[in-house]
């Protein structure tokens, strides 16, 4: 598990590729979401928590497409399925490399937001580290499954985030609220059903992807 | 894994009995039967009920579609799991049938919902939790469907539509908390739609419960034709590819 964590995360050192991709894309949904709202309008913690999460959503789905891209293109799927490893531990070891990709992003991207947006009376409480970890590690869960799937089909672009937006659903709105709560200095008492949501999708998920990866590895 | 991919080869082998008693000639009377009885009942035999009036009638189907919605996302589960387990197109069939009724009864019950919104909420649409909740799975059986049109063909996209169809059943408890808790600290709406508050007179009790049964025969009736049409789909696919062969 650990070696494809380390191979993900060595070709990244070297290419850049991901990493790159994945912040100019964010910046650039940033960007239009400033363009077609008005940008002196969306001030509040709670715009920052929604346009984070909605960015994250966006280009994080746009980039874990390439997740499995290189595996199918250089013939190591198959490698991968024959390896005489549990096949849960490739699911693990992907989910937790993308959720670095995506964590280090997030830590650029939360406070460009508040720059942009110029918001203020912003004080973070732990609960903001608590959220964004839940709810990134929920959107990596889904996106590793459905790349891996879509990465089989000729419209792979448009399939994952058709795929993994509906599904999301529930984390996206948890995410959005506990964040915007985290930014305010709310503490974790106030806030725990939602928390109950995130972290609940994140076991349902980690654990169906890890005992379903079996299904979508098979040739 | 031991994985059968020999839907093909089974379909050739024992070709499906032409007629069945239970699906040829009893589901559809049935369906027949109680649709129709449902139907008068709702139109000519029930009373109007006293606050909303004529409208209110839509619930007699519109509530058995939203359940039934729900219980189309469990079969397609189901049969997604039977499928995994025993790789039968049998089961990969029934997945897909329920998918596209389900996805019928979703678009029923969106359509009919706001007919009944607009004169008594005054909105089309509002984002009440059950509303919202609604449109989600109903994007979650059409992704589900794309994803089997995308892939059509290709064995491997039954197996990953099978996988898409067991998440899906994983969410919806996740997606009411998550709805619940987002929409549920302001009640938004304003009058119950609960028919049970409505039903005083006890026509209208019996024909809720026939247009229930009614609607759950033609469920099943519409999945049994469905899973018809895929299994002679496939022996005439075998059939031209025989011929061509020769």
């Amino acid at each position: 598990m650990w070696a494809i964590v380390l191979k993900d995360l060595s070709i990244e050192r070297r290419t850049g590729e991901m990493l790159t991709s994945l912040f100019l894309l964010a910046l650039l949904v940033i960007l239009l979401f400033a363009f077609s709202l008005d940008p002196d309008r969306l001030r509040g913690p709670e715009f920052v928590a929604g346009l984070l999460w909605a960015t994250l959503l966006l280009s994080g789905t746009l980039t874990l497409n390439r997740s499995f891209v290189l595996e199918r293109e250089l013939g190591a799927w198959t490698a991968l399925a024959l390896a005489p490893i549990d096949r849960g531990s490739i699911y693990l070891g992907k989910t937790i490399a993308n959720l670095i990709f995506l964590l280090t992003t997030c830590v650029f991207l939360l406070p460009l937001i508040t720059i942009l947006l110029g918001t203020r009376g912003i004080s973070p409480s732990p609960l903001l580290a608590v959220s964004i970890l839940l709810g990134v590690l929920g959107i990596a869960t889904i996106g590793t499954l459905f790349s891996a799937m879509a990465s089989r089909t000729r419209a792979r672009e448009v399939l994952l985030p058709l795929l993994s937006f509906p599904v999301l659903a529930p984390l996206l709105i948890g995410a959005a609220r506990t964040t915007a709560a985290g930014l305010v200095g709310e503490d974790l008492e106030q806030i725990g059903s939602w928390l109950l949501v995130l972290g609940g999708f994140d076991v349902v998920f980690l654990t169906a992807g890890w005992m379903l990866f079996d299904f979508v590895l098979d040739e | 894994m031991a994985f059968r991919m020999s839907g093909v080869a089974d379909a050739a082998a024992a070709p499906a009995p032409r007629s069945k008693p239970w699906s040829d000639v009893a589901l559809p009377a049935l369906t027949g039967v109680t649709m129709l009885a449902a139907v008068v009942m709702v139109f000519w035999i029930v009373p109007n009920e006293k606050v909303q009036g004529v409208v209110q009638r839509i619930f007699y189907f519109h509530v058995h579609l939203a359940w039934m919605c729900f219980g189309g996302f469990v079969f397609v589960a189901g049969a997604s799991a039977w499928y995994l387990k025993t790789g039968s197109p049998i089961a990969d069939r029934y997945a897909e049938a329920n998918a596209e009724v389900g996805l019928l009864y979703t678009t029923l019950m969106l359509w009919t919902g706001p007919l009944w919104a607009r004169p008594i909420w005054g909105v089309w649409w509002t984002w009440d939790p059950r509303l919202t909740m609604t449109v989600v799975l109903w994007v979650i059986y059409a992704a589900y469907l794309m994803l089997r049109r995308l892939g059509e063909g290709d064995e491997t996209i039954l197996r990953y539509a099978a996988v898409l169809g067991i998440v899906g059943v994983l969410d919806i408890p996740l997606l009411v908390l998550a709805i619940r808790l987002w929409r549920g600290i302001h009640p938004a709406v304003m009058i119950s739609d609960d028919p049970e508050a409505g039903l005083r007179d006890p026509t209208m009790v019996w024909a809720f419960v026939i247009s229930g049964i009614g609607l759950a025969f033609l469920f099943a009736w519409l999945v049994s034709l469905r899973v018809r049409f895929a299994t002679v789909d496939e022996e005439l696919a075998v059939l031209n590819a025989e011929k061509e062969h020769q």
